[in-house]
């Protein structure tokens, strides 16, 4: 890929890199363009996320969010630019990358246990029939325990809650210590609470492992405290930045291109006009 | 055979069912049988699982009635049965694979397909002017001795599918229960669902010569919904599964032997005895156990 003078680089970005001055970006993305058609998603898209990094990635339906996930996973190609995760170009099935989905339902007679779907997460993607013995279930309790889920490692997963699925599926990214923890809407059909367990786990996690973590969400106040900046895209827009930057009427108004008000009540943030415009019933290219 | 003659003399007496009339003179004669069953079992206990973590319940039905037709269609123009009921299985796995991709898609094309392969092998089956005994058999079972030449076939796909099974299994689980995620860390999603289809096409190809079309179900079903009420663990659920499912279908030859039945009844009533058992046990398990956990996440 062409290398791109540091000197370009917009101020947002130094911050992150002063957290990690010698280390390698854990995602690197360089001049990304992504387009449907005649529909441009993002074009020119510059970001550097540093290990350790929390990025929140917002914006209506259809604006591109889970396309960028779909790229960082190698399963899209950009039209231009690149993609680099920890240096190294983007590639389909990489370990250097964790994902974390969406809670779904499972069959309550399924058998798999939590631990089962924690070790897919190991080698779930290899040929052959699993050898790993002592070595391998050390490692799935290790992961289980991390995420404080040990309890019920042996429970099939469709008798868990969703907070504990998602637990689950935390473990079952990090255990290839990955560089980066793509997150794809992972509260969506959590109540409140597990909302802010999961994402207090989250948040823990990548301290300790120091992963970036990429969290795809169209509500940023359960991981407002944790987000170090905000990536909002809208209609082939976007703006990056800690959230005081970003998330301001001023910012969204001209994102969006008509009046958005910003509101702060009791630390969360209310965004009102962007729902009427993102949820329009007639945008249904959700991507 | 005095099976014969008991179930004459008084066909509703429990002798008509179960007895063990020149039991050890007659399970010499079928041991051909006995090593099919065995190996039937230990196919259809290992298969399974995995069609239970795919949803593929009503497919091998649907899967099964071609292989019936398919089979009716051998025997009537000649070839061997088992070719016949193979190709019929084959070309509905790689139908229902083309056809329904999705769970939701998927049920209706199977009902169109199992429909159309039944009314087919009905319509070979009229048409053909041989023993009526071999028509009735390809639907719900046969006892005859199993001829080495089709011991031969089943070990040979045996071999073939669980070979296939032991180095597809864990993409295949993790594709089956975690689609997105397999699909993250790089499985072939999209190579694997018709590469299994054509396994389980085979495996119940081989099921409809033994137990009959209607009747697969029991074997390739019963035992790992049996085995899934008493473990989570996919390992034992397998190994159980297994065990179900060979005592089921050896269990329901010898069992048949006395009173010169069709094995059918004998297979499908020993997998649906050790179903009700397991689901006893699960119950009572799962009330003292998996459900009166209380974490918080």
């Amino acid at each position: 890929m062409p290398e791109v003078p540091t000197g370009e680089l917009p101020p947002e970005r130094s911050r992150a890199g002063r957290r990690n001055p010698t280390g390698t970006a854990a995602v690197r993305l360089r001049d990304a363009t992504l387009s449907f058609g005649a529909r441009t998603l993002w074009s020119g898209l510059d970001l550097d996320i540093a290990p350790g990094e929390f990025l929140a990635v917002l914006g209506p339906n259809g604006s591109g969010k889970t396309s960028l996930l779909r790229v960082l996973l190698g399963q899209q190609e950009l039209d231009r630019g690149s993609a680099e995760i920890a240096g190294r170009p983007v590639k389909r099935g990489s370990t250097r990358i964790g994902y974390v989905p969406q809670q779904k339902a499972f069959d309550p007679g399924l058998p798999v246990r939590g631990r089962d779907l924690v070790g897919f997460g190991l080698d779930g993607h290899k040929w052959g029939l699993p050898l790993g013995g002592k070595n391998r279930r050390r490692t799935i309790d290790e992961a289980l325990a991390s995420v404080n889920a040990s309890s019920y490692g042996d429970v099939p997963i469709g008798l868990l809650s969703g907070g504990e699925q998602q637990r689950l599926r935390i473990a079952q990214a990090l255990i290839t210590n990955p560089a980066v923890l793509l997150c794809d809407e992972p509260l969506l059909s959590l109540d409140i609470a597990h909302q802010r367990s999961v994402s207090e786990l989250i948040d823990a996690r990548r301290k300790a492992s120091n992963a970036a973590v990429v969290f795809v969400t169209h509500e940023i106040n359960p991981i407002l405290d944790k987000v170090d900046r905000v990536l909002y895209l809208v209609d082939g827009q976007f703006r990056v930045g800690p959230p005081a930057e970003v998330m301001t009427s001023d910012v969204l108004t001209e994102l969006y291109g008509t009046r958005i008000d910003v509101i702060h009540v009791g630390g969360r943030i209310v965004v009102v006009g962007a729902e009427d415009h993102g949820h329009h019933p007639t945008d249904v290219s959700h991507t | 055979m005095t099976g014969y003659l008991a179930a004459a003399a008084d066909p509703t007496g429990i002798g008509s069912f179960i007895n063990f009339d020149n039991f050890s003179r007659l399970v010499p004669l079928v041991v051909g049988s006995i090593v099919a069953a065995a190996i039937l079992g230990l196919l259809a206990g290992v298969i399974g699982p995995m069609i239970q973590a795919r949803d593929l319940t009503f497919a091998v039905h649907g899967i099964a009635e071609l292989s019936f037709a398919g089979a009716a269609a051998g025997l009537l123009i000649g070839v061997d049965v088992g070719i016949g009921s193979i190709a019929g299985s084959v070309i509905a796995a790689l139908i229902l694979g083309i056809l329904g991709v999705r769970a939701k898609d998927r049920n209706s094309s199977i009902g169109v397909v199992l429909a159309f392969g039944l009314g087919l092998g009905v319509l070979f089956l009229a048409l053909y002017k041989g023993r009526s005994s071999n028509k009735f058999g390809l639907l719900v079972g046969q006892i005859v001795a199993v001829e080495s030449a089709k011991i031969w076939l089943l070990a040979g796909v045996a071999v073939l599918v669980l070979g296939s099974l032991a180095v597809l299994w864990r993409p295949l689980l993790f594709a089956s229960v975690d689609t997105e995620v397999a699909i993250a860390r790089g499985v072939p999603t999209r190579l694997l669902s018709p590469i299994f289809m054509l396994l389980l096409g085979l495996s119940v190809a081989m099921a409809v010569q033994i137990v009959g079309a209607l009747l697969v179900l029991s074997l390739l079903i019963t035992p790992t919904a049996a085995a899934m009420r008493v473990t989570a663990s996919p390992l034992k659920v397998t190994i159980l599964s297994v065990v179900f499912a060979v005592a089921s279908a050896v269990g329901g030859i010898l069992l048949s032997l006395g009173p010169g039945l069709p094995i059918s009844p004998y297979v499908t009533t020993l997998s649906f005895l050790i179903y009700l058992v397991c689901r006893v046990v699960g119950s009572a398990r799962g009330r003292a156990g998996w459900s009166a956990r209380s974490v918080p996440a």
